[in-house]
């Protein structure tokens, strides 16, 4: 019982967090909910187990890239923001697209049966360390997906350079 | 804890291999050539090379994620084509717009790797990781005309769309992970072919649908295109309708063919609809347009919907069509944009108002690669369509054809247009061109090969 009450909690506030996210006319008090949801997302990692996940997703998220979003808030003129609609006009017809998919997700996960289930179960992982599992999952099944991501992020850091480097007044 | 990890067999992904790092050093010695060319004619170099590796490439390696076979082989000729003849185009083109960056060509290299690793994906997972390493790509080529704001609206746009996107691919390929409990395409279809479909397999097989039309830009994910075409710089342009498409046309062909081959009933009617729907967006559409590179991606989208009935006829000619169709496209279309990029101001259809009497040999031109996307014969574009529409009438979609061939029909309109500018108006200010060695080859490989498909077509088929 107690588990899944803990679940049940974790899911509608992850969901109506998300929700508070994205109606805030302010966008530094979105990045501040924000924060909250990140650390009920970190507890249900530790809730399958997963520490390392958890620690993860506070350090990494939380910590950094939260960081960063404030950083980049501050750069612009929220002023602006303020005053706009949250809404586009074309609302209603965006919430009746979302609500048919939202229905058909509902009627889907009724009849949703899961396949087999892996190797790494709670208990496997409570055994082998999480940590441990994790890396030799990443670092062995899982090692030419690792390449290709930090290839990704080569291109992100590259990209962001590109487009924003200051230019020389001669050109060049 | 002792692992004896086996070294995996890197001859497979050779090609990849020599492109990914490649790009990377060519971000390096950017830092040391203040003339930008030598980096193209090493990526020209580069693309060579990994072509000549792609033939011998054939087998499945690193835990069976990556799987060559003659399949992803022809999509990436298709990739490396188009990554050559986009540098050739590009190197005067990016001078002239004051965009000279050494990254741009590492980025078309990345972009490239992306899509072959797209198409010789077998596990959803590296699949996924391929769409963004192509696509992350893109957006930031789109936007490299930092100081014009149509390029920034493109990128901007791209990225938008481009992330939504790729969340509902995710939320497929989670819901896929969720039934079958693997990420492994062949091990999919295994379980399908055993249990049959539910809501939430349809639901799955909707969303990556969706995801992949997006890439496609086949109707009604099509939004975007006309947007970011107009705005990408023309060089990224041409490199953009053709890349991602065939390389959504791979994972296309690879899941619908392979994970979900025993559920044909349940997606053919849904690509039907979204095929005709494609066609009549991109055709009706197109007719309107005052800007040719807006023209051209209408008619980019309409491409897409024919290609699509090369995946629903289902039979393995109706695939090979597919991808004949693609390499052919790669060609007119590539020539219709180096002939935007060798006008000094093309962008406007009423620019070429009489551009046969100032510029008789770029109007020849144009008016091949013109027809050619009609699909008049002798040239390729009639070979292209010919070929897909036999195999569709010899799978008993006969009535599809005949709907194809109809809005075909009314694409001569907005394609011969250009041609009746050119030819039967007058001039309105003399047309000036600025050639280069690198432009003329391209023009030349692909109006060459435009008249050789179109009057040899056993080269391509069979």
């Amino acid at each position: 019982m107690l588990p899944i009450l803990f679940f049940l909690y974790h899911a509608v506030v992850i969901i109506a967090l998300s929700v508070v996210i994205i109606t805030r006319r302010n966008p530094v008090h979105s990045v501040l909910w924000m924060l909250v949801l990140f650390f009920h997302i970190a507890s249900l990692y530790l809730f399958l187990n997963a520490e390392f996940l958890a620690a993860v997703q506070i350090i990494l998220y939380a910590g950094a890239i939260l960081v960063l979003f404030l950083f980049v808030i501050m750069m612009l003129n929220i002023k602006h923001e303020l005053n706009a609609d949250i809404c586009i006009g074309e609302w209603p017809i965006g919430v009746a697209i979302g609500l048919s998919v939202m229905t058909l997700v509902i009627l889907g996960i009724g009849k949703f049966s899961h396949g087999p289930m892996g190797q790494a179960s709670i208990e496997a992982v409570k055994a082998e360390t999480h940590t441990k599992a994790l890396g030799r999952v990443l670092y062995m099944d899982y090692l030419f997906p690792f390449e290709i991501a930090s290839i990704i992020l080569l291109i992100a850091i590259v990209g962001a350079i590109v487009l924003a480097k200051k230019e020389k007044a001669s050109g060049g | 804890m002792n692992v004896n990890l086996p070294f995996p067999d890197l001859a497979p992904a050779m090609p990849e291999i020599v492109i990914i790092s490649a790009a990377t050093i060519m971000l390096l010695l950017e830092l040391f050539f203040k003339n930008k060319g030598v980096l193209a004619f090493m990526g020209i170099g580069i693309a060579a090379l990994a072509m000549y590796f792609v033939p011998m490439s054939i087998g499945d390696t690193f835990n069976g994620m990556f799987k060559s076979d003659l399949y992803s082989i022809y999509f990436k000729f298709i990739f490396l084509l188009n990554l050559m003849l986009t540098i050739m185009i590009s190197l005067q083109y990016m001078k002239r717009e004051k965009a000279e960056y050494g990254e741009y060509y590492s980025l078309l290299l990345f972009a490239t790797a992306g899509m072959m690793l797209m198409a010789s994906a077998k596990d959803l997972i590296v699949l996924y990781l391929g769409l963004e390493l192509m696509a992350l790509s893109t957006y930031i080529l789109a936007g490299i005309k930092k100081h014009d704001i149509r390029s920034n609206e493109a990128a901007i746009k791209y990225l938008l769309l481009g992330g939504f996107s790729s969340a509902i691919l995710l939320y497929g390929i989670s819901l896929l992970y969720g039934l079958t409990g693997t990420t492994d395409i062949y091990s999919i279809s295994v379980y399908f072919k055993f249990q049959g479909s539910s809501l939430p397999v349809v639901m799955a097989m909707m969303f990556i649908t969706a995801a992949f039309c997006f890439k496609i830009a086949a109707a009604p994910f099509h939004m975007w295109a006309p947007d970011v075409y107009e705005g990408a710089p023309t060089s990224v342009t041409a490199f953009m309708s053709i890349g991602p498409k065939a390389a959504g046309f791979a994972v296309i062909g690879r899941i619908f063919y392979v994970a979900f081959q025993s559920l044909q009933a349940d997606w053919v009617p849904v690509l039907i609809g979204i095929s005709i729907l494609t066609m009549a967006v991109g055709n009706i559409l197109a007719i309107t347009q005052t800007n040719i590179k807006r023209m051209l991606a209408y008619s980019s989208i309409a491409h897409a919907g024919y290609m699509l009935i090369g995946v629903i006829v289902g039979t393995s000619e109706g695939l090979s069509a597919m991808i004949t169709y693609l390499l052919i496209y790669t060609f007119m279309n590539m020539g219709a944009f180096a002939v935007i990029i060798l006008l000094d101001r093309g962008d406007e259809i009423k620019d070429y108002e009489g551009l046969a009497k100032s510029q008789p040999l770029v109007a020849g031109l144009m008016l091949v690669f013109m027809f050619s996307l009609t699909g008049i014969p002798p040239t390729a574009g009639f070979i292209g369509k010919f070929n897909l529409f036999m195999a569709a009438v010899q799978a008993g979609y006969a009535w599809l054809v005949i709907i194809a061939v109809m809005f075909s029909a009314v694409s001569a309109y907005y394609y011969l247009r250009i041609v009746m500018n050119m030819y039967m108006k007058d001039m309105t200010e003399e047309a000036s061109i600025t050639p280069s060695p690198t432009l003329a080859l391209a023009l030349a490989i692909t109006i060459m090969m435009v008249f050789a498909i179109g009057i040899m077509p056993s080269l391509v088929i069979g």
